[in-house]
């Protein structure tokens, strides 16, 4: 054995050529991995219920103020007030607004409001967090530094400033929400990536060369889907109520226009007389949430890899 | 890890300078003053000049920045131009009381009780069981707690009258407030409590602690309960912030003489060093509620390295 070591000289370990795309090929097939979770998907009773569910609602908040005669704006002081019935489906509001209308004219505002939390969440939070803690060290310092003061600064006060540079509007609650909406999605990802670098596969991979991207998209943001799918359904119904404040303190959405928030605002005034103006938007949000939930879940179960043998 | 965390002190002195010195200039630019506009109109010129100079009002801003950095190192906050000069640490102190009990009961409770429902909800996956907890979860989310209060001041308060409706009275005046103010802690932390619960039940670690004979409640506590905390402390690391400091909505609601309520009123009379004051201690309390949370990252899980790679 002795004699053989002493063979051994540095010529021997010269690195072989790397083909650093072709590194990671064990993976398999993709397009595999998706049919199979959506077969999954599919089992799952919940997630197919809420996923006609979703659709209904979708198709109600663009088909919905046409299935009736009344604009969602028009007012008639004559027939303020009225409980649902047959003409006013969900009834009307004080102005004699018809609340059908007006109900799927705010389930619109309030999907795209729900759609840009989302997109916020998932392209600023979830990046931020992945290359603070992918980086850590000092770049994880100097980001975390920033969520901080981003945090500190009163958001009451930059909305207000808002309102003096912009008109109100949906454009200006969209930036009010950039500025931190994204925040806490970031410091979750950041805290599950922390927990994952410590794992083999992570080192597996990065001893096989995956790049700084490669192992953000393949390793780590895949096995944080879970929480950032949960995360979501906490920051869409925040930006929904965000807006309502936003638009109550006169920031946002201006009069006719409403949406799902302002609507369980007004209702939330009235609500002892006419319960209604408050419980028919609640359902709505509600069921949106709930479906989303269940769906989001059984997504969850679906891709997990972790959850296959279940 | 010594370093680590005088490193982290010395930063959350430079953070809190940074947001004091962006929040100072951007609330000058807040339109008004803090005095009665129309009142101040009807005085005479040079009357109106002389309130402006005895608060200091007439310099430059840069002037006035220097001016309450000096006093703030010092460790004065200034005075209150809303309530007649009264000191705002002294009105901040008196202020927290409320604030800081209640949230911290909603914070304590809730938390106990999201833990709890999130490991039902997760040993009995799929179940009746998870299902109640998801939509209870759901619920409290996406029913604001303003509704949520009123519902509770109605039936509670006003049908069955045996707890006060509003008003900072008695303890009994905490029990509907806090209950408002639970159903978003107990929502969060169930959720991700479920979600974390059923990857750790997945994992080998569990099946051995199962294989060993082990109690339920060691399983629990010892394996499952800590591998699943990070996020839960993660979320919640924010929400204890803004629940101590105080909510606006349930505060006015329940007519609490708490933070939230005056940090809102402060803005909208231009009460400069009150601003300047309730956002120093929010952003104290954060910082340092962020540090505890990175640290305790390394305790939970040793495997993390907040710090680096070096240690």
């Amino acid at each position: 054995m002795g004699m053989e070591k002493a063979h051994l000289t540095e010529e021997f370990f010269a690195p072989v050529a790397t083909d650093p795309k072709g590194m990671e090929s064990v993976a398999r097939d993709p397009s595999i991995g998706w049919r199979a979770a959506w077969q999954r998907l599919k089992k799952n009773r919940g997630a197919v219920i809420s996923l006609a569910v979703l659709t209904v609602i979708i198709l109600l908040a663009i088909f919905g103020p046409m299935m009736t005669p009344y604009d969602y704006a028009q007012t008639d002081y004559e027939e303020s007030f009225k409980t649902p019935s047959g003409d006013h489906w969900f009834g009307t509001d004080k102005f004699g607004r018809d609340q059908w209308a007006r109900i799927w004219e705010g389930t619109r505002i309030s999907l795209y409001i729900a759609l840009l939390a989302a997109a916020l969440d998932l392209v600023i939070g979830v990046m931020f967090g992945a290359i603070s803690a992918v980086c850590g060290g000092k770049v994880d310092m100097v980001m975390q530094r920033i969520i901080d003061i981003l945090v500190g600064i009163p958001h009451l006060i930059v909305v207000i400033l808002l309102i003096l540079f912009m008109k109100p509007g949906i454009l200006t609650i969209s930036v009010a929400m950039v500025i931190t909406g994204w925040v806490n999605m970031a410091r979750l990802v950041r805290s599950q990536i922390f927990k994952l670098k410590a794992e083999e596969f992570v080192l597996a991979s990065r001893a096989l060369g995956a790049g700084f991207f490669r192992t953000i998209f393949k390793h780590y943001i895949p096995n944080t889907a879970g929480l950032i799918l949960i995360n979501l359904m906490f920051t869409i119904p925040s930006a929904i109520f965000t807006e309502a404040f936003l638009s109550f303190i006169g920031l946002g959405l201006q009069e006719p226009l409403a949406s799902l928030g302002v609507l369980i605002n007004d209702g939330y005034h009235a609500m002892q007389s006419h319960y209604y103006l408050l419980f028919f938007p609640a359902v709505v949000i509600v069921a949106l949430m709930i479906c989303f939930n269940l769906l989001a879940d059984g997504l969850r179960d679906a891709i997990d890899p972790k959850m296959k043998n279940k | 890890m010594k370093k680590y965390v005088l490193i982290r002190l010395f930063n959350i002195v430079v953070t809190l300078f940074i947001i004091a010195t962006l929040t100072f200039f951007l609330m000058k630019q807040l339109p008004g003053s803090p005095f009665d506009e129309e009142k101040l109109a009807a005085l005479p010129e040079d009357v109106r000049t002389a309130i402006y100079e005895q608060y200091g009002l007439n310099d430059p801003v840069w002037k006035q920045y220097i001016k309450y950095m000096e006093n703030l190192v010092k460790g004065d906050l200034g005075k209150s131009f809303y309530y007649k000069d009264k000191p705002v640490a002294q009105i901040i102190s008196e202020r927290i009381g409320p604030s800081a009990l209640l949230g911290i009961q909603a914070i304590v409770i809730g938390t106990a009780i999201g833990l709890i429902l999130g490991i039902v909800a997760a040993f009995r996956h799929n179940s009746v069981w998870d299902y109640t907890t998801m939509i209870l979860a759901v619920l409290g989310v996406s029913i604001p707690n303003f509704v949520f209060a009123a519902l509770l001041q109605y039936f509670v308060g006003l049908k069955l009258g045996v707890l006060p409706i509003a008003y900072w009275e008695s303890y009994k005046s905490t029990v509907l407030p806090t209950l408002a103010l639970m159903f978003g802690v107990v929502s969060v932390v169930a959720r991700f409590m479920r979600n974390e619960m059923l990857d750790v039940l997945n994992q080998d670690y569990m099946t051995t602690a199962l294989a060993k004979g082990l109690s339920l409640r060691a399983i629990i506590l010892n394996h499952a309960l800590r591998n699943a905390l990070i996020p839960v402390i993660t979320v919640l690391g924010p929400v204890i912030v803004s629940l101590i400091t105080g909510s606006l909505v349930i505060e006015s609601i329940f007519s609490i003489p708490g933070i939230g309520s005056l940090f809102v009123e402060s803005i909208k009379v231009n009460d400069y060093s009150m601003i300047m004051g309730v956002t120093l201690l929010f952003s104290t309390l954060f910082v340092f509620v962020v540090l505890i949370i990175d640290l305790l990252y390394g305790v939970i899980d040793p495997r993390i390295r907040i710090a680096g790679n070096k240690e």
